[in-house]
């Protein structure tokens, strides 16, 4: 046998606030051999990330390991002291966390923080450590691996920063690596370039790996087997082929049902006919301090439509719902809600302007104060809006609780006592208990498991054809959108780069940058990250970063199809083409991108 | 977890949701025991709180009187018990002035940012880069030492770390989801400040007010030693301190009880401040796992 890692019968349990201890793994088995991809998958909650933090005898503060036996190469690991078991993390098991940014040390350059563990378990000296993670830097197709090393954190791109955090796993050799949602927190072009190093250096290092997501289809390009877990406990286990096509149980069935088409595979909204615009947003620019992020962004929201607004993380797509809701002053452009010219901050809105317009936010755990009530943070819209106090206002809380689909009885919770999914329904709730015309909902559903936000978007789409409010919907999730928006925006750099009815968006002709978000999307499909990786696009694209304010093309950087001396220089207009559909590029209509 | 309902049970009794460790209790049980003799003092005390019971001054322990008596011979034991009275409704009061001066202009500083916020800070800065003790000596001098000059001073010079505090805790919570999202409704600054950041912040808050109860009856005790407290006949554990120090050297403890007492307070208030803000923590690392 050369199994790295044997996991017999793990039991976890976890104390709640104020409770007793509740098993959160319930008698889970694994083994790793050298060389292979372990997946583990699950909705969240179902124990992911504790198996893996486990593998390493670690256990979260406020969890313990119950029971069980944890064997990494040829040890018990929980019958080693604490001390011999820390020495065991950084040497034989390392860790690659969901969030880079969060895991490296601002202040100290990126070079010595990457040798760090091997140095404390004295591998070596500094200058042939250094000269193993230049090796390193190299295999993960870092830029620069000479120099990247001397950067500080904040100097590098989110995709890079994760390849780095990698390096940083790899230093020391480890057998065993842990990967807990590493690219998660990625938008999907950087996804693949992380994705690709990932598996490159695995297979080259012929380490064993654990790798945690969520996303099946990112489990389909690296995993060799997949387990299943639901509730702490294994659902299934098999070879990836086998859970991908001939999933034995039912719950994987489920799960796998719940992965949505590729966009341009989905059935689109046929854009409803035009309405008057509820919200109108004229030749916006905006910022923050001396920042400007957008620059000459115009958006239309028909009433009772959809607009979806994509884009990679960064270009925009919050700051855009902050300056149309007044949260944050536009410096130039105007905005007409319902019509009426709106005043830039939300200070010197009328009621009535406020009351049509109302935002949601992304993190449903944040957007509610935790201190109060269901039954207040619905009231207090009621009251504040329409005037309703006591009788009136608690009947009209419960009306609203059962039109997102909960019972009248969650008024009396407070927030911290409800699911994640829960919790955006009482968002979406609060909003409208306004009664607004629109909604901007701020990527409402991209915290939440795939079910889940199956379940949210549904219940967006019911309540659009029941009290005719219309979304402007953002969302990195282009599947989401596809399915969902009758007319689709696509942002790049704080620039509107192609607009146009969902159809038309998702169809050739493309913008160039269109068509790598598109093509970026991970596919249900082992090999496909292969295919996709080696294209010149993905290349070209994973060379450069986005740029806020460059002159010319924003994109010019990182476009395959780039024309010296223009796209650099002069920044191409909004040009419309047939279908409604708007490109911002210098290539004539037939030179654009078009499979 | 998807469903998150059973977070709410019951608690089995009010003790085991406090879950206190065992320095807790203790440190709790000390605190009680000096609140119910403050408040019963009088009644509990064999003699007043300026009486002299004795000829023989600095007489030790079990003679005359239980603690023994002082430098005038008037008894240790009832002077401790009148002297937890004012050492600890002083503390009360400077510290609940510290607090009002402290978050109200920590939150609007916050709140208001700018030039309102650049000015309250400095202002606050050059405070704290003045040794206290130093600034209470010169404000006491100036003004005398009265109780209301003595109780604003040491409030005025505890507020100061108060103000950071809260001004910290007011930028934190300020940009969180849900005070944008009453910001986005259009709420005002009163509503915002009351209802959205103010109860977001009482665990810190109530954490910073032990602490600062702490040093203010260290602070006090200490601004009595040197005579610039509280004043005679008036019974308080730091100038009770002061009164006998000269007795030291002829084997009285008559200054080193009040000294344990001042002690035993400030190191059971720490401990419970600690045991507070570990229970906190412990929920919120807590909340964090559930997801
Ligand atoms: N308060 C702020 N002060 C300064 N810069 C900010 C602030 N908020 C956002 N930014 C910057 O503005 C840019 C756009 O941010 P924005 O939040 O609009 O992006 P986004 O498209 O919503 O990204 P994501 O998909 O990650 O949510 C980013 O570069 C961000 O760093
Ligand atoms: S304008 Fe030029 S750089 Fe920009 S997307 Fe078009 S071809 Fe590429
Ligand atoms: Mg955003």
């Amino acid at each position: 046998m050369n199994d790295i890692l044997t996991i017999k019968n793990l039991r976890v349990e976890g104390r709640p606030p104020g409770g007793s201890y509740v098993p959160i793994v319930k008698g889970v088995s694994l083994n790793v051999a050298k060389g292979e991809v372990l997946a583990l998958i699950g909705e969240s909650g179902s124990g992911k990330s504790t198996i893996s933090l486990a593998s390493m005898g670690f256990a979260r503060p406020g969890c313990r390991i119950a029971g069980g036996e944890i064997w990494l190469n040829g040890r018990d690991i929980m019958k080693l002291s604490p001390h011999e078991r820390h020495a065991l993390r950084g040497d034989e098991v390392s860790y690659v966390a969901q969030s880079a940014a969060a895991s490296f040390n601002p202040a100290l350059r990126i070079g010595k923080q990457v040798i760090e563990a091997p140095l404390w378990h004295g591998a070596g000296d500094a200058a042939t450590l250094t000269a193993t993670a230049v090796d390193l830097y190299r295999k993960l197709d870092l830029p620069n691996p000479d120099t990247v090393g001397d950067k500080f954190p904040h100097q590098v791109s989110g995709g890079q920063l994760q390849r780095l955090m990698a390096a940083m796993a790899m230093s020391c050799g480890p057998d065993l690596l842990i990967l807990d949602e590493p690219t998660t927190a990625l938008d999907v072009t950087t996804q693949i370039e992380v994705l690709k190093a990932f598996k490159d250096i695995i297979r080259d290092q012929g380490t064993a790996a654990i790798y945690v997501t969520h996303d099946l289809a990112v489990v389909a390009q690296v995993a060799d087997r997949i387990l299943v877990l639901k509730n702490g406990e294994m659902v299934e286990e098999g070879p990836t082929a086998q859970i991908l096509n001939d999933p034995k149980h039912e719950y994987t069935r489920s799960l796998m049902d719940a992965v949505r088409p590729a966009p341009h595979l989905v059935d689109h909204v046929d854009g409803s006919a035009a309405q008057a615009p509820v919200i109108s947003a004229r030749n916006i620019t905006a910022g923050y301090g001396a920042l400007t992020i957008l620059s000459d962004v115009s958006v239309d929201v028909p009433a009772a439509s959809v607009v979806g607004v994509i884009g990679e993380s960064g270009c925009g797509k919050s700051t855009l719902a902050r300056v149309v809701a007044g949260l944050t002053p536009l410096r130039e452009g105007e905005i007409k809600l319902d019509g009426k010219v709106a005043a830039p901050g939300v200070k010197d809105r009328p009621r009535d302007t406020l009351k049509d317009c109302q935002i949601v936010f992304q993190m449903a755990d944040t957007a509610l104060n935790p201190r109060q009530r269901i039954g207040d943070i619905l009231g207090r819209p009621l009251e504040f809006y329409q005037g309703l106090k006591g009788r009136a206002r608690l009947d009209k809380v419960g009306e609203l609780l059962e039109l997102v689909d909960l019972p009248r009885s969650f008024a009396s919770r407070f927030p911290g006592e409800l699911s994640g999914g829960q919790k955006q329904r009482i968002n979406l709730a609060r909003a409208l208990a306004a009664d607004p015309k629109v909604i901007l909902c701020d990527e409402v559903t991209s915290a939440l498991d795939t079910v889940v936000a199956a379940g949210v978007i549904e219940l967006l789409k019911s309540l659009k054809d029941k009290l005719g409010v219309a979304y402007m919907f953002i969302s990195h999730d282009l599947s989401t959108v596809a399915s969902f928006a009758d007319e689709v925006v696509v942002l790049y750099a704080g620039r509107v780069v192609e607009k146009g009815p969902s159809k038309a968006v998702f169809s050739p002709p493309f913008h160039p940058y269109t068509k790598l978000l598109l093509s970026s999307v991970p596919e249900m499909r082992q090999g496909w990250l292969e295919g996709v990786a080696d294209t010149g696009e993905a290349k070209a694209a994973s060379a450069g970063s986005v740029i806020i304010g460059a002159k010319g093309c924003p994109f010019a950087n990182r476009c395959t199809h780039v024309i010296a001396g223009t796209c650099d220089r002069v920044t191409p207009p909004l040009r419309d083409l047939p279908g409604e559909l708007s490109v911002a590029c210098h290539l004539d209509t037939d030179a654009l991108p078009s499979t | 977890m998807s469903d998150a309902t059973e977070i709410a049970k019951p608690r089995a009794s009010v003790f085991a949701g406090l879950r206190l460790t065992w320095t807790a209790t203790i440190a709790g049980s000390v605190l009680l025991f000096w609140l119910v003799l403050a408040l019963f003092g009088p009644w509990i005390a064999p003699h007043g709180e300026a009486e002299i019971i004795s000829g023989t001054t600095f007489a030790p322990v079990g003679e005359g009187g239980l603690l023994g008596t002082d430098k005038l011979g008037r008894d240790v034991f009832s002077r401790l018990i009148y002297g937890v009275r004012t050492t600890l409704l002083l503390a009360l009061i400077t510290t609940v002035i510290s607090f009002a001066f402290g978050v109200t202009l920590g939150f609007a500083a916050a709140n208001l940012k700018g030039w309102f916020d650049i000015v309250v800070s400095r202002i606050v800065e050059a405070f704290m880069a003045f040794p206290s003790t130093l600034l209470a000596l010169v404000v006491i001098g100036a003004f005398g030492t009265s109780i209301t000059v003595l109780v604003l001073t040491v409030g005025l010079v505890l507020s100061t770390s108060v103000f950071r505090v809260s001004r910290a805790l007011g930028y934190d919570i300020g940009v969180m989801d849900f005070v944008e999202a009453a910001r986005a409704r259009g709420e005002g600054t009163w509503w915002i400040l009351t209802r959205e950041i103010l109860p977001n912040s009482m665990a810190p808050l109530i954490a910073e007010f032990g602490l600062r109860f702490t040093f203010s009856i260290l602070f006090l005790s200490g601004l009595s030693f040197l005579g610039l407290g509280v004043q005679e006949p008036a019974a308080d554990w730091g100038l009770m301190v002061q009164e006998n120090v000269g007795g030291l050297f002829l084997g009285s403890s008559a200054a080193l009880i009040p000294a344990a007492c001042i002690a035993s307070l400030t190191v059971s208030m720490n401990l419970l401040v600690d045991w507070f803000q570990q229970r906190q923590q412990g929920e919120t690392v807590l909340e964090k796992i559930d997801q």
